[in-house]
């Protein structure tokens, strides 16, 4: 048994592996650009995964609202570019030249405070992982402390992945309202919209990406990541082993949040532009339903999972717009009820068996003909 | 009142009601250091109540609760652990996804801060520990393997062996034979036999041969207050006692 705990261990690492050749080799070697930057939107989408599969495959914690912390990441990189763009030169049309567009259509004259750090690309890269984690905490140190969680703790992120979205789109003269934080340009005068440049993010995305993973796969296997599954078995007994459980499942919250910011960040580069339609509730349960797909305990499967949904959404939306949801929702049903633990459970429970079983019966033969 | 310090555990006029029900009213309990007593009496009589106040799962209403002279009663339940008071569930509460050497570690009493449980470092100290216990509850074959798999007897001592490996300086049992085959019955009762040298043990109990086996002190519960308190060949003479329970 415990040869094969180490056996699951170094197949994680060899799926690890697979998926840096994978994105790291052969998809920029096979597609074309456009292709590619749409791939690297797809791998921001499974920085949520990784976190999810630490909060909710590893502690049990699901959380609807993880939208809101991808968003927060990519409106924090997003307001530290359209400032930049916004240069008094760049906007001398306005009637307050040096403010971002959107500020000048809705009448502000000033930047309103909280704009005012996001000139410096150290703190907009500080506040994507500080102000997600930040927002986790307290909503995680109100909720945990509590002993709330399971369903109500779901529905209240989701809340919050609506209050947010209502909250961006009624103050548009200070976030862009619906439309979002567009036509961002440059970053430290690097011309982020070039092939290039397009490259290099998405190569930043691939190593972040699989860093996270690498981390992700650190925390799981320490001594904590044992107590986050005793979390998510039995919790009450975990206070009678001495731990405090909230203080657990407030740190794998805030971790699985900051992970999903840096997606968001990476997003915002790549596609360059950032909007609420990316942060409410539907992309939240989307998200989710990624990380189901691909299997909640499995750092590799919910990566994939994540390439999958979507290029396949892709695929599909080109030909049937209208029909997508109702096979994402399809999709997310017969996972479910077909395989519960998501592609990753399907591969090392039915196909892997499968194959050790032929691999076993293969080396067994030579051996029982000399015994005969 | 508890002017005596040398009582480890002190439960002084502890009152619980669930909606106006009071399933302990009154109740003073006493437990000197290095003393095993055995709780008995009747379904409903308030036993694993007691214990769940005395670990802080159910807040009681009135009254007061003294470990080593120290105040407990608005203490949470990992604070209690800490301060040395381990408990052990009527039916067996591990943790099923983990193998019982991670069951056992967990339970080790170190490293229970989120930094202390991330940094954490298996040490020689710590496996042999781990290994000591595992044989101790007859479990040293079976280390690898997940606690879900075991069978409902070796669930029990794998519980047990977590609160070895905690070393409390108070452990309460909840009905630790129950459920179980004659066979595994007595190792159990040798088991028992270990884990409670060097500390003080409340253990409640309805097998009476078993509780005969091993009890110092007998405290009967009768609709949430003491109806007797004493040694067991004088609890089981007690005419009142023998009317509520010893006689069903």
């Amino acid at each position: 048994m415990y040869e094969a705990l180490t056996n699951d261990r170094k197949l994680e690492l060899i799926g690890i592996a697979a998926i840096a050749l994978l994105i790291v080799v052969a998809l920029p070697l096979s597609l074309d650009i456009f292709r590619l930057n749409l791939i690297g939107k797809y791998l921001t989408y499974a920085f949520v995964a990784v976190g999810l599969v630490l909060c909710w495959g590893h502690t049990g914690i699901l959380s609807l609202g993880q939208g809101v912390f991808f968003g927060l990441g990519g409106y924090c990189i997003a307001m530290y570019l359209k400032l930049e763009a916004s240069t008094p030169e760049a906007t001398s049309i306005q009637s307050t030249p040096g403010i971002p567009d959107f500020m000048d259509w809705n009448q502000l004259t000033a930047l309103p405070f909280f704009w005012v750090p996001f000139k410096s690309l150290p703190l907009a890269l500080t506040a994507v992982i500080l102000v997600p984690t930040l927002i986790a905490f307290i909503l995680g140190y109100a909720l945990f402390k509590r002993r709330v969680g399971g369903v109500y703790f779901a529905i209240i992120t989701q809340a919050l992945a609506a209050v947010l979205t209502i909250l961006i789109i009624g103050r548009q003269d200070f976030t862009g309202g619906i439309n979002g934080i567009t036509d961002l340009r440059t970053l430290m005068g690097w011309d982020i919209r070039t092939d290039s440049a397009k490259y290099i993010l998405y190569f930043v995305c691939c190593f972040l990406l699989l860093g996270s993973m690498l981390l992700a796969r650190q925390v799981v296997s320490s001594k904590l990541g044992r107590i986050l599954i005793a979390v998510r078995d039995k919790e009450e007994r975990v206070r009678f082993s001495g731990y405090d459980p909230a203080h657990f499942k407030i740190f794998v919250f805030c971790l699985a949040s900051a992970i999903a910011a840096v997606g968001g960040a990476m997003f915002t580069l790549q596609v360059g532009f950032m909007s609420p339609s990316f942060i409410g509730i539907v992309p939240s349960i989307e998200m989710v339903i990624l990380c189901a797909v691909g299997g909640r305990h499995s750092l590799i499967g919910a990566v994939a999972g994540a390439l999958l949904v979507n290029w396949g959404k892709t695929l599909f939306s080109e030909s049937f717009p209208e029909l997508w949801l109702f096979a994402m929702g399809g999709l997310f049903i017969g996972v479910v009820l077909a395989f519960p633990r998501g592609l990753a459970g399907l591969f090392t429970d039915q196909l892997l068996p499968l194959f050790q079983r032929r691999l076993a019966v293969k080396q067994a033969d030579p051996t029982t003909v000399p015994a005969e | 009142m508890s002017n005596n310090t040398d009582f480890l555990l002190a439960l002084e006029n502890v009152s619980v009601s669930f909606d106006g029900f009071k399933a302990v009213s009154d109740l003073n309990l006493y437990i000197e250091k290095g003393e095993l007593r055995v709780i008995i009496g009747p379904n409903g009589a308030g036993k694993t109540t007691v214990l769940d106040l005395i670990c802080g799962r159910t807040r009681l209403s009135s009254g007061s609760i003294k470990f080593n002279n120290r105040e407990i009663t608005r203490h949470s339940e990992q604070d209690i652990v800490k301060l040395g008071i381990g408990r052990k569930f009527q039916t067996p509460s591990i943790y099923e996804d983990l193998t019982v050497f991670e069951n056992l570690e967990i339970s080790f009493p170190r490293g229970r801060s989120v930094t202390g449980a991330l940094f954490w470092k298996r040490t020689r100290e710590i496996t042999e520990q781990v290994h000591l216990t595992a044989q101790t509850i007859f479990l040293e074959k079976l280390l690898d393997s997940p606690a879900g798999l075991l069978s409902h007897g070796q669930k029990q001592w794998l519980e047990i062996g977590m609160l070895l490996i905690q070393d409390p300086e108070l452990l309460m049992l909840d009905e630790p034979v129950a459920g179980m085959s004659v066979a595994e019955r007595a190792k159990t009762a040798e088991l028992l036999n270990v884990v409670i040298r060097n500390r003080s043990v409340i253990v409640i109990e309805h097998d009476m041969k078993f509780v005969e086996s091993i009890a110092h002190r007998v405290t009967v519960l009768h609709q949430g207050k003491v109806l007797a308190e004493g040694r067991m060949d004088a609890i089981q003479a007690n005419p009142e006692v023998r009317e509520v329970y010893l006689g069903h």
